[in-house]
Parts: C-alpha cells; sequence; structure tokens
C-alpha cells in the first residue's frame, strides 16, 4: 500500500515541488489548509485573459498535499481557465496516480485542487457570479 | 419501505426491553415514549460493534480504525440529511440534545443579531428547552420575549401571533412543532410563512414530531430545526441542528476547541469548515454512529406509518380516557391535530401518586410539569399524568392502563 503511494513520481515532487513561490502582483492569491495533519496552501495566480498565465504555490505539509500541489500547478499552467473549472476529484488522483487513498488521506491530495478552486471563486467573484457560485459549490464536495 | 399497518408484535421482538418484567413479574408497559423510547437491538448492535471493533476517535488519525470510525460517523450525518431533507449534509450539525442545539442558536445566531429592544416569539406550550435560552439573551441584549397564548382547547391563538409580526420589531420565532404534553401539533406551515412575509427567520423545535411524522425542512423552509436521537430508538446524548446554510455560513462558532478549527495560532484562529466549525472536542461518536441504526430503523418503516399506527392507538386512547369519570383531558380532542400523547388530570388524585399506581401496574407513563412550567401555569394545574405512544405500544396496553386508572379512582374514592 506504503509503496504505491510513495512512488518515486510522488517524492521527486514532495522534495523538488514544482513552481514553487509567489508571484509578483498576482491577479489572486488564496490559502487554505486541512485541519487533519496541518497540512497548508497558497495558491498564486496571474490570470491573461481566460488563461492562467503563471501559477505559484507555497506551502508545507505531508508528501501527498505538497506533491499533489506541485503537479496540479504542472496541470493547469496555460490552461484556459473554463476546463481547469471543471475539473474533478478524479482528474486530481488520476494525475497523481492515488486512485485508492483513504477517506483522511484523499483531504491531503485534494487539499489544492480545492484552494485553486477557492482561488478561482475569488476571481470569477464579480466578472461572472454564476461559475463562482458553482465553484464554491463544487469545494464543498472535495 | 413497507406498506399496510404496523405489524407492532413482530416489531416489538426487536426490542429487548419490551420482554422485561416489572414489580415482581407483571409485564412492563411503556408509556413514556415522549420523554425517551426504548433502543431497537439494531442501535444497541451498532454501539456494541464499535467499541468491540473500531473504537477510535474521528476526524484526525489516518490509521484504519479512525478511517472506519470517521466514515460511520459521517454516514450518520448523510442518513439524518436525507431523513429530514435537508440539501447538504453541511447543514446537519451533531450536538448532545435538542436543548444544546437550542443553546447553540441562541447563543451563536442569537448574540450576533439580537439587539435591544428587538423580540423575539414564542409559545405558552414551549419546553424549558425553547424558553430558558431566550430568557438568557433577551435579558442580556435588553430585549423582549413575547408568548403565543394557547387557547382552552389547546390550539394557539394565531392572532396573538399576527399582532406581535406587525410589531415590526420581531427578529426570531421559535415554535415547537408538537407539544410535548397537549401534543398539539402548531400550525408551523402558517406560523413559518406569516414570519418569512417579514423576513424572519424560523427555529422549529421539532424534538416532538422529527421522531413521530414525516418532516421536510425544505418544504416547510424554516431557518432551524432541531431534535434528538434518543425520542427516535436512537442513544441519548446526541442531538441534530439544521441550519440553512446562508445563515450557517455567517454565524460565529458557538464553542471553541479541537475539531472546529482549522489552524490555530497565538493570537487568532482560522474557523474549520461547515459543519465541523460548530462541533468542537471529540463528540459522542459512538452514539451518532448507533443513531444511523435507528434512523435506518424507522425508514425501513416508513414515518407515514409511524404516524398512521400513533394516530390510531391515540384515537383509540383518548376514547378510554374520556369515558373515566372525574378526568380532564389537556390539548385537542382531535387525534388528527395531536402527536401520541394523552395528558389529563383526574380528580384530586396528584399525577405523582397516579404514576405510583400505575406503576404497581407495570404501567410508566410520566407525571409532573414536563418541562414545561409556563404550560402549567397556563393550564392552572401543578402537574398533569402523560401517557406517550410510540410504534412498539398496542392498544391491549392502553387497556392495561385504563384498567390502572380504575383502580386509582378505587384506591382515592373518586
Amino acid at each position: 500500500m506504503s509503496d504505491d503511494i510513495y512512488r518515486e513520481i510522488i517524492l521527486d515532487h514532495y522534495r523538488n515541488p514544482r513552481n514553487k513561490g509567489k508571484i509578483q502582483n498576482a491577479d489572486v492569491s488564496i490559502h487554505d489548509s486541512n485541519p487533519l495533519c496541518g497540512d497548508e496552501i497558497d495558491i498564486h495566480l496571474k490570470v491573461d485573459g481566460d488563461k492562467i498565465k503563471d501559477i505559484k504555490f507555497e506551502g508545507r505539509g505531508c508528501a501527498i498535499s505538497q506533491a499533489s500541489a506541485s503537479m496540479l500547478t504542472e496541470m493547469v499552467m496555460n490552461k484556459q481557465l473554463a476546463s481547469v473549472k471543471d475539473l474533478t476529484k478524479d482528474d486530481i488522483l488520476e494525475n497523481i496516480g492515488l486512485m485508492n487513498l483513504g477517506p483522511a488521506r484523499i483531504k491531503c491530495a485534494l487539499l489544492s485542487l480545492k484552494v485553486l478552486k477557492l482561488g478561482m471563486v475569488k476571481y470569477y467573484a464579480d466578472r461572472d457570479p454564476a461559475s463562482a457560485k458553482k465553484l464554491q459549490d463544487d469545494t464543498r464536495t472535495l | 419501505m413497507q406498506k399496510g399497518a404496523l405489524n407492532v408484535e413482530k416489531i416489538r421482538k426487536d426490542f429487548p426491553i419490551l420482554k422485561r418484567k416489572v414489580m415482581g413479574g407483571k409485564p412492563l408497559v411503556y408509556l413514556d415514549n415522549a420523554a425517551t423510547t426504548q433502543k431497537p437491538l439494531a442501535v444497541i448492535d451498532a454501539i456494541h460493534d464499535y467499541y468491540m471493533n473500531y473504537n477510535s476517535n474521528i476526524h484526525r488519525a489516518v490509521h484504519q480504525l479512525a478511517e472506519e470510525a470517521t466514515k460511520a460517523y459521517e454516514d450518520t450525518r448523510v442518513k439524518i440529511a436525507k431523513f429530514i431533507n435537508a440539501r447538504s449534509t453541511d447543514e446537519i450539525i451533531f450536538t448532545r440534545n435538542t436543548t444544546e442545539a437550542i443553546n447553540l442558536v441562541a447563543y451563536s445566531w442569537g448574540r450576533a443579531n439580537i439587539k435591544k429592544d428587538d423580540r423575539i416569539v414564542i409559545t405558552e406550550i414551549e419546553h424549558h428547552s425553547n424558553i430558558v435560552p431566550w430568557q438568557i439573551l433577551t435579558q442580556e441584549k435588553g430585549a423582549k420575549l413575547e408568548y403565543i397564548g394557547v387557547g382552552d382547547d389547546g390550539y394557539l391563538k394565531m392572532h396573538e401571533y399576527k399582532k406581535y409580526l406587525d410589531s415590526g420589531k420581531v427578529k426570531l420565532v421559535s415554535v415547537s412543532h408538537m407539544s410535548n404534553v397537549l401534543g398539539t401539533i402548531t400550525p408551523i406551515n402558517d406560523i413559518i410563512n406569516m414570519a418569512h412575509e417579514k423576513g424572519i427567520p424560523v427555529l422549529v423545535d421539532g424534538a416532538q414530531s422529527v421522531p413521530h411524522m414525516p418532516v421536510d425542512v425544505q418544504k416547510l423552509d424554516c431557518e432551524f430545526m432541531a431534535f434528538s436521537a434518543h425520542k427516535m430508538l436512537g442513544p441519548t446524548g446526541v442531538g441534530v441542528l439544521y441550519v440553512k446554510r446562508e445563515l450557517l455560513e455567517k454565524m460565529p462558532p458557538f464553542m471553541g476547541g479541537g475539531d472546529m478549527i482549522k489552524e490555530v495560532h497565538k493570537y487568532e484562529t482560522r474557523y474549520n469548515d461547515l459543519p465541523y466549525k460548530f462541533e468542537g472536542g471529540t463528540p459522542n461518536i459512538a452514539d451518532v454512529i448507533g443513531f444511523a441504526a435507528a434512523i435506518d430503523y424507522l425508514q425501513k418503516i416508513g414515518m407515514d406509518r409511524v404516524r398512521e399506527h400513533e394516530i390510531d392507538i391515540t384515537k383509540y386512547a383518548l376514547d378510554r380516557v374520556a369515558q373515566v369519570k372525574g378526568v380532564t383531558i389537556y390539548g385537542p380532542m382531535n387525534a388528527i391535530d395531536r402527536g401520541g400523547v394523552v395528558s389529563f388530570n383526574i380528580g384530586d388524585i396528584h399525577p405523582h401518586d397516579l404514576a405510583t399506581i400505575m406503576n404497581d401496574h407495570g404501567v410508566a407513563i410520566r407525571s409532573g410539569h414536563h418541562c414545561a412550567q409556563v404550560l402549567m401555569e397556563r393550564l392552572d394545574v401543578a402537574a398533569t399524568s402523560r401517557a406517550s405512544f410510540y410504534i412498539y405500544n398496542t392498544k391491549e396496553e392502553v387497556d392495561v392502563f385504563i384498567d390502572a386508572l380504575s383502580e386509582a379512582r378505587r384506591l382515592f374514592k373518586i
């Protein structure tokens, strides 16, 4: 079980996180945490038109939460917000290759998606309230 | 869900305590269900299973037992949300009982929203748990408590309610769905609609209704609903507060501590997501898990059939009690307008004396003020006797109760 979880790619992203850091003059910055093990993630976004021009994250926590965040930034970099908006829990779990996490650890894997969606809620708040509301609802099921 | 009338004999087999003999060999006739109900084996087994096999704290650890316990605990929340038709499990908060649920609203929503000279409307039929928290709040804030009166027929005086609403000062209406003494089912739809026309939120005390009839919070459209597990086959120590999400999101936490937090720093704390923000401290895990078995049991029967059975047995009991010489029955005489509760007095027999005589016959009834002293004052009595029914009670048991009543009359020469 642990062999499956802590594969090389997870440990690599954990020790060498991609897109880690801050963005000066980010369009959106958002923070959330997972009370289970105190995982914390901040996501900063730079948006150009409807595209994620840059994404960086800061955080600390378990290998799953941090590797998942790192992999998520790679996944959504330069993508249209419209497509990122629809990312599901399964998309993330497939992306990181961990489909069988228990109910507690799954929260670690999904924290960064939740933070990203909360960031987009903030971004859409004035521009597109309907999308903001849908995204807000999405985060509740994560 | 099953069809047709309840198979009470079959149901009785699921309740081990009903086999008990009391008072030196008399079969137990348990007619104190409005106070607390008996528990089916499924509920007792669920609690036993938790302690035997997966006792563990929830929401924190990642080991197998913790994950099993967390899942079982959260599954109950899902079942409750379905049972009362809440939009989301986020709207279901576990408390210790109905009383704590109402206090949570008073301390959290109430402190943030009630100001000087505001009014809170309740009724004369309320249980103490829907009076005292509002007294504390209104006294603290310099606000005022108003009571909708109850007529001699057991029905609420709705013209008084309208008058209060017209004052323009009412900020909350908090009303029992069913009286634990009179059995009166209040006109809750009218009460809620009239309040909503003025933009006023409504708390429904469902302690006596949720266990006995289908209750749909979305249809009712109430802002708050409180009830307890132990009055619906579940364990003691578990209550539920339903709150519409729009309100819940703005409510400050009630009790600070573990589990209700996301991050705690030296001088500030970020609170956890709903509903955990309102569930500080290790909860009553075993009993919440036991509650799920109770909900399963009731849903298998179907709440419509629970209600039908109670109307049937209450009608029978009302008819028989009404024939007893010297008896005064309180509350509506039409079984359709009341729950399975018959409160009464007979001659000059004090309810405590009556209950003792009943007990000699193996009949468990309640006597006293039923935590409704405001109503006792209104009825101008010190106390009443109360027989209350549930799914496992039979007309034969009502007959035993009536025989015991005759014996009391004989002893007191009435």
